[in-house]
């Protein structure tokens, strides 16, 4: 017993030392998995708030390219608006059309980017919207040129997305002009670029083909844009890696969509019910 | 008087690091982390649990605004627990010089050696538990040694500037 006091003695220093490490190193692996990371965020309300009060400074400065984008954004739903209300004249469609008025798939949220980050291999976003926005986990955030993230800490009025910029994110894509997917995921490396995994080798692939969401998940709808082929590594091999160029520049973000899909629930019991 | 400038000072580095150091993304991946001036603007005592416990939650601090679970925490902390270490080796020092100790006052090669071996196994640390796998050594090893000549180069220029006002 005495030297068991001894050596708390002795060593206490350390002892306190490794002790703090311990907790700090259990952090650490708790952030990498993805419904752990509750302790340590930016979306509680005092980093958050943090955030939001030095980006109402800032904002003043990216009024110009806020509004550019915003026009350019306005005139392709335009445009979409112009042809559809075009293609669907007949009175045949117009019914249809109206039947199928109260019934829909998805909403969509309006937010903003409060920190942005991009610079480490587990990036997260942290987005102004929460609990009192109605967000709950796992609801895909895109904007107006590409998909961004989804969400995964949701507090009262801000909430934690993990970005597509994260060694640990895997969301499902597909190429425009044929219906074969894969995984979209990131190496770590470019913030500029992501890669695309197991699409099947009889897909015929071209450098500038579009890359675009697959819609196999209730987390993104189908056809959002995410990129372009950059460039294709060990092409004729099973490993072979796609490489694509986000529509997206990580490194500069505003204005966020957060997507809503009424029929979540739906789908998840008419998946645990053929699990059974 | 001193202790109340120097917690000042830490106060300020922490908001300059958030605010300032962390979003300069100098060709994507490399950073100066000044707040590690914290472990050398820190008075020295025997006591060692309210320095350990000071620095891990300065850099838990760190961590919760950069959203990096604990990298900032650990990599501070086993820093901090070596610096008494260090201080003997460098400046052969003992316990009964630690209340006069002055940074400002030693020479300045042993204060380069101390800053440059406490900053470069801080930063190697730091992108290690980033990287967080066995793969991608070369690059954990670019980082460390250009982020560590971004805060040297820094952490040594504030240091000459605020040194020169004092003396006015």
């Amino acid at each position: 017993m005495q030297q068991l006091i001894y050596f708390i003695q002795k060593y206490r220093y350390f002892l306190f030392f490794l002790f703090l490490e311990l907790i700090a190193f259990q952090l650490i692996i708790n952030n990498l998995s993805f419904h752990k990371s509750k302790f340590i965020n930016s979306a509680s309300s005092i980093t958050g708030g943090f955030y939001s009060k030095t980006n109402s400074m800032r904002d003043y400065f990216q009024l110009d390219i806020e509004n550019k984008e915003l026009l350019n954004e306005n005139l392709i739903l335009r445009n979409k608006l112009e042809k559809l209300s075009q293609s669907i004249d007949t009175p045949a469609l117009t019914e249809i059309f109206e039947k199928t008025d109260f019934r829909q798939r998805y909403s969509y949220i309006q937010g903003r980017i409060e920190k942005n980050q991009f610079r480490s291999n587990y990036n997260f976003l942290t987005i102004n919207l929460g609990k009192k926005d109605s967000l709950v986990p796992e609801m895909g955030v895109i904007n107006s040129k590409g998909i961004l993230g989804i969400t995964e800490n949701v507090l009262h009025s801000y909430s934690r997305v993990r970005s597509i910029l994260n060694k640990n994110s895997k969301i499902n894509a597909k190429l425009k002009n044929s219906n074969y997917f894969g995984t979209l995921t990131w190496d770590g490396l470019d913030y500029n670029s992501t890669q695309l995994l197991d699409i099947p080798r009889q897909a015929r692939l071209k450098v500038g083909d579009t890359i675009i969401t697959g819609g196999m998940s209730s987390i993104f709808p189908e056809g959002i844009p995410i990129g372009s082929i950059d460039n294709i590594a060990n092409e004729a091999s099973i490993k072979r890696i796609i490489n694509i160029k986000l529509f997206n520049d990580m490194s500069s973000l505003k204005n966020i969509y957060v997507v809503k899909d009424f029929d979540k629930q739906q789908l998840m019991n008419l998946e645990k019910t053929s699990n059974e | 008087m001193n202790k109340i400038r120097v917690f000042l000072w830490i106060i300020i580095i922490l908001f300059l690091q958030i605010l300032v150091l962390n979003n300069i993304n100098f060709s994507q991946h490399i950073n100066p982390y000044l707040y590690i001036s914290f472990i050398f603007l820190f008075p020295l005592n025997k006591n060692r649990f309210v320095f350990l416990t000071a620095a891990f939650f300065y850099g838990l601090i760190l961590d919760f605004f950069s959203d990096t679970g604990g990298i900032h925490a650990a990599s501070l902390l086993f820093v901090a627990f070596l610096r008494l270490n260090f201080i003997k080796l460098f400046f052969r020092k003992n316990n009964i010089d630690y209340l006069l100790f002055n940074l400002h006052s030693e020479a300045f090669g042993q204060v380069f050696n101390y800053v440059v071996t406490i900053t470069i196994i801080h930063h190697f640390i730091l992108f290690s538990l980033d990287n967080f796998s066995f793969n991608n050594l070369n690059i954990v090893l670019l980082n460390t040694l250009y982020s560590s000549i971004f805060t040297l180069v820094l952490y040594f220029l504030g240091s000459y500037i605020l040194r020169k006002k004092q003396l006015h």
